[in-house]
């Protein structure tokens, strides 16, 4: 089974997207930004950095990218589509996910660990995970979570709202100054996913977190999730 | 004015020459090596490439002293990078430069461009960049305008590293009121690359063509070296803002890709990065290093703004540029990797066979030569601007006024200070843990990406950082230390314990030092006693790394550090990268379990002068500072390198600044474990407790293995006393002999028999510390204590990488577990 993984220029947690697929077993395949070709990949990865620089603003400009018309092709025939940091960004900007990433509410770039719970188990996403905290890296400048309130109670809803901010005690950070939510997000909001619940996107580096030995391999129950949820998914089509 | 410029055009006598930064003197050798007048952009070249900055005119006699023969070295002094081979088939580059005017004119961009420049001089040698160092100087922090130079260079060093994708992993933070007019951006960048992708800055094979690629090329920049870098500091002149570089991370990024492709795939010869000196010293250095000239088309080069005269082309230091040597055959695919990384490239130029830079406009045509049409601007032999430039001889003095206090080691009275004045040593600690220098650097941190790439093992704010190398078992161990103040009473001394503490760092993790690097930041060369404080370091230096072992593999000296009411502290800036052939033996600071005993090897020497100690107590450091023994601190480093090889030790921390009550603070606090101990005390408790005499360390083992390093430490001749047991939630450190509390107590003071603290307390001062120095918000982070919750243990499992969550052994609390600040 092959992954995608996807290229712009000015991506560079690529690398790491790569690395934890090659620990999950899976063949990754990297996916040149010019080109709308998917190959025929079960399943595609938007990964973190700063596509075009992200200059304007963070993801705007990937979003008009040849690949991108791929990857809503592929989001539509209800193909697996994950989104991180900048990939989450891109989908935003995109309107394959919902809400929008403003600079975090420091002004600062935020570069930390922090925890993540996953609010439903039974996603494509989380369905490997075990329900505790998740702990894994942040590293953005722009991950604060916004949506209007009746977008917000929708995804409530829906159960679209994938995963919290969460603190030491588990209980979700949803004041925007709490320690534990580390940007600001409205109702601590860490990762989303669309109605149709095949594209997903969070601040948080799953794919950082994929081995003991840099720390945890806690982002493994995401990237597993992902991986065999695409599995699933090409063998039903 | 370029219109009548010809070679045979001579220079008017206006002192143009001066204007530029060269002397008459300079100028009179500049005839002699032209055996004629210089035109404007002859002069314009000679001025950039002779200044301080690209010539080492001043440092190069001291620095060929410096030992630089490594069995494992690739490159070294001389080369954009020095690398070592650390196996595998793979090697290390690594190396560390300062930015520290630029920074001081324009912080954000200063320090962004300092880190691409050093970021370029790894990729130039064929190796990736995996980490950067940034070692950071400032005056007061309660001063405004060292508050906005610390927030812009802190932004600066963040922007451009997170954008390119390489993480900060480390560095220093340090606040001197020295440093008040000239702050110093020092950065390390480390690259890894596999032995066959070693390229030089060269330009070989006469008829191959020269490229350039990477960003166009604008006024931005001009005069840098010469203006900048090179000249004492008259203040934070606006005017001096257009010869600071405006850096491009994202340009960087694809130009790092294009780069390490075009080096993989053979398709260019040679390649060196466009830094200080523009084209002229990328020219004029690949063609001397090949024994080849270049004949250079500047009509070829493409600009960001039209109208730039030749000199201007000439010595621009537009950033993210590099220039290239490859076959004419290979030119269509390096245009193709380029043009695919949108990068533009241009062909520019030719590789003769003269020995000269020959500047024309008007183009080369197709046989290689210039068009019938082309004018000549300039022609310059390339030896006359690189390995034969001119070198000043200058005079060294040692100050007149320089102290007549004892030498170093030599046993004081009446500088024992707090403890005396009857205050709680638990105090004096908080204090320290609190203070600006000591406290922790989570605040500039954090604003870094630490962990892209996935090679982060350990983050920063627990001493070294260590990074794994994928597909082996080894890991790189890297740091940077400066000691300023003691180099403010003794420049020998200062650099000397500069390699000793930065060596011991890497030693503690259980890594082996590979090779060092130096960033020397100095006063005016031309002043007597600069210039000494210069020769006493470089000497110091070269001891230092002849008795342990370590090659010098190249670095960078900042000079003219000096502003109007003073000069910097000299500050010998020292990199060190280690290798650890077996990542699942790394040993850290932080106490590991309950239980454990800890164990002090070492012992210390009289003198506090220089210690943070000493700053806290208003101590006048007009006394001695603790001496160093190299051979001492040779053994200490080998002894615990092997007791962590056969698996004695569950965490090694040095002793260093804030003394020895500090290092067992930040075990006990980055551990989650308190302590409680005996000390001993012969003389002095404030020296014992936080005295700054090197070649110590505290270690603490399982109970079983503390026999066998005690015989250990004693085969490698250094004392070993066991202080007591880690444990509990707080630092209990009970003071006994002589010179401790009975005595004290019958002198009349009220000092406590014991230092006794909540560990909650101090890492509430260690975490607020910086914050409140420099008045703003605590970090958002402040209740989650460690940088990283999961925690690895101490003594990992044997055989594997160290478990998520619990500590290796038995069943301890993990530092993950730590208890909450405040």
């Amino acid at each position: 089974m092959r992954i995608g993984v996807v290229t712009f220029p000015g991506s560079n947690s690529d690398v790491d997207a790569l690395n934890a697929l090659a620990v999950a077993g899976v063949e990754p395949v990297s996916l040149w930004h010019e080109s709308p070709d998917l190959h025929g990949v079960a399943g595609v990865i938007l990964p973190g950095g700063f596509a075009y620089g992200d200059y304007l603003r963070a993801g705007v400009i990937a979003r008009f990218s040849p690949v991108m018309r791929g990857v809503t092709d592929f989001a539509a025939k209800g193909g697996l589509v994950l989104g991180i940091c900048n990939g989450f960004q891109v989908l935003a900007e995109s309107r394959l996910v919902p809400g929008a990433l403003l600079r975090n509410r420091s002004l600062r770039f935020a570069s930390k660990i922090i925890a993540i719970k996953p609010q439903r188990l039974d996603s494509a996403f989380t369905n490997k995970a075990t329900g505790a905290p998740l702990h894994m890296p942040i590293a953005h400048g722009e991950g604060c979570y916004y949506a209007d309130e009746a977008t917000l109670d929708a995804l409530e809803a829906k159960g679209q709202i994938l995963f919290r901010y969460v603190r030491a005690d588990g209980a979700p950070a949803l004041d925007p100054d709490d320690p534990a939510n580390p940007n600001g997000s409205l109702r601590a909001i860490a990762g989303v996913c669309n109605e149709a619940g095949n594209v997903a996107g969070l601040m948080p580096h799953p794919e950082r977190m994929s081995e003991s030995i840099l720390g945890s391999d806690d982002g493994m129950q995401l990237i597993r999730s992902f991986v065999e949820s695409a599995a699933a998914w090409e063998t039903a089509r | 004015m370029s219109e009548e410029m010809r070679p045979a055009a001579a220079v008017q006598p206006e002192p143009l020459h001066r204007q530029l930064g060269v002397t008459d003197g300079e100028l009179d050798a500049i005839r002699g090596k032209l055996g004629r007048d210089p035109n404007h952009t002859e002069l314009a070249v000679f001025s950039v490439m002779w200044s301080e900055h690209c010539s080492y005119k001043s440092s190069k006699p001291l620095l060929k002293t410096l030992p630089s023969r490594g069995h494992n070295m690739l490159a070294g002094p001389g080369d954009n990078a020095g690398v070592v081979r650390i196996g595998d088939g793979l090697a290390v580059a690594f190396k560390i430069e300062s930015h520290n005017h630029p920074s001081a004119v324009e912080p954000y961009q200063g320090a962004a461009t300092g880190v691409g420049g050093i970021l370029r001089d790894i990729f130039t040698m064929g190796a990736r960049p995996i980490a950067v160092l940034d070692a950071l100087r400032f005056g007061d922090p309660s001063d405004p305008r060292t508050r906005h130079l610390v927030d812009g260079i802190v932004r600066g060093v963040g922007g451009y590293g997170n954008c390119v994708g390489v993480p900060t992993v480390g560095g220093e933070l340090v606040f001197d009121p020295s440093y008040q007019g000239n702050p110093l951006v020092n950065v390390m960048a480390i690259g890894l690359l596999e032995e066959r992708m070693l390229i030089l800055a060269e330009a070989p094979g006469p008829g191959n063509y020269v490229v350039l690629f990477g960003s166009t090329t604008g006024r931005d920049g001009i005069g840098g070296a010469s203006v900048l870098a090179s000249a004492t500091f008259q203040d934070q002149d606006p005017s001096k803002r257009p010869a600071v570089q405006v850096g491009d991370p994202f340009a960087e990024k694809l130009l790092i890709e294009a780069s390490l492709e075009l080096i993989d795939r053979r398709l260019v010869l040679g390649i060196q990065d466009l830094g200080a000196g523009g084209i002229s010293c990328a020219t004029s250095e690949s063609a001397d290093k090949a024994g080849t000239g270049i004949l250079l088309d500047l009509d070829a080069i493409p600009r960001r703004e039209p109208g730039m005269a030749p000199w201007e082309v000439m010595i621009s230091e537009s950033q993210e540029r590099m220039l290239a040597t490859c076959l004419p055959e290979n030119f269509p695919d390096v245009r193709e990797v380029c043009e695919r990384w949108g990068i533009p490239i241009a062909l520019v130029g030719r590789v003769t066979t003269d020995g000269d830079v020959a500047i024309i406009e008007g183009g080369i045509g197709s046989d290689g030569k210039p068009n019938p049409a082309a004018k000549e601007i300039a022609r310059i032999p390339a030896k006359a601007l690189t390995s034969e430039a001119i070198v000043h001889y200058r005079l060294a003095t040692p100050p007149a006024r320089r102290r007549q206090a004892p030498a170093p080691g030599i046993p004081l009275t009446a500088h024992d200070g707090l403890p005396e004045r009857g205050m709680d040593p638990a105090a004096v600690l908080a204090a320290l843990l609190g203070s600006a220098n000591l406290s922790s650097r989570r605040w500039v941190y954090e604003q870094y990406d630490a962990c892209v790439q996935s090679n982060t093992v350990e983050w920063p704010g627990h001493g070294a950082a260590v990074l794994r190398v994928k597909g082996t078992k080894k890991g790189l161990v890297a740091t940077t230390d400066g000691n300023q103040t003691v180099s403010a009473l003794d420049p020998y001394l200062g650099a000397q314990l500069s390699v000793a503490e930065a060596t011991r760092n890497v030693s503690i993790t259980g890594a082996r030092p590979l090779g060092l690097t130096n960033c020397l930041n100095y006063g005016n060369p031309e002043r007597p006693e600069a210039f000494w404080q210069l020769q006493e370091a470089v000497r110091g230096i070269g001891d230092a790394c002849r008795t342990l072992g370590i090659p010098v593999t190249g670095g960078n000296v900042s000079l003219y550090n000096e502003y109007p009411g003073g000069s910097i502290a000299p500050t010998p800036e020292i990199g060190i990268v280690g290798l650890l052939d077996d990542i699942s033996l790394l040993v850290r600071p932080p106490f590991s379990a309950e239980g454990d005993n800890v164990i002090l090897v070492g012992e210390s020497a009289p003198g506090l002068a220089g210690s943070a100690y000493a700053a806290l107590a208003g101590l006048a450091s007009e006394d001695s500072a603790p001496s160093l023994d190299l051979d001492r601190e040779a053994a200490l480093q080998s002894f615990i390198r092997e007791a962590i090889g056969r698996g004695l030790v569950a965490s090694a921390q040095d002793v260093s600044g804030g003394g020895l009550a500090v290092a067992i603070a930040e075990c006990a606090m980055w551990g989650g474990l308190g302590a409680h101990l005996r000390l001993g005390i012969s003389g002095s408790p404030a020296i014992e407790l936080f005295g700054e005499s090197p070649s110590r360390l505290v270690l603490s083992c399982r109970p079983r293995h503390a026999a066998a390093i005690e015989l250990l430490a004693r085969q490698f001749g250094l004392p070993a006393v066991i202080l007591g047991t880690v444990g509990g939630d707080r630092l209990r450190i009970e003071l006994t002999g002589q010179g401790a509390t009975g005595a004290a107590e019958e002198r009349g003071s009220r000092v406590a028999d014991a230092l006794d603290v909540a560990l909650a307390d101090l890492r509430h001062a260690w975490d607020h510390g910086l914050a409140r120095a420099l008045g703003v918000e605590p970090s958002a982070a402040e209740s989650n204590p460690e940088p990283h919750a999961p925690a690895r243990g101490g003594a990992p499992a044997p055989g594997g990488a160290p478990k998520t969550g619990a500590a290796g052994a038995t069943g301890a609390s993990s530092s993950g577990a730590t208890p909450k600040a405040g």
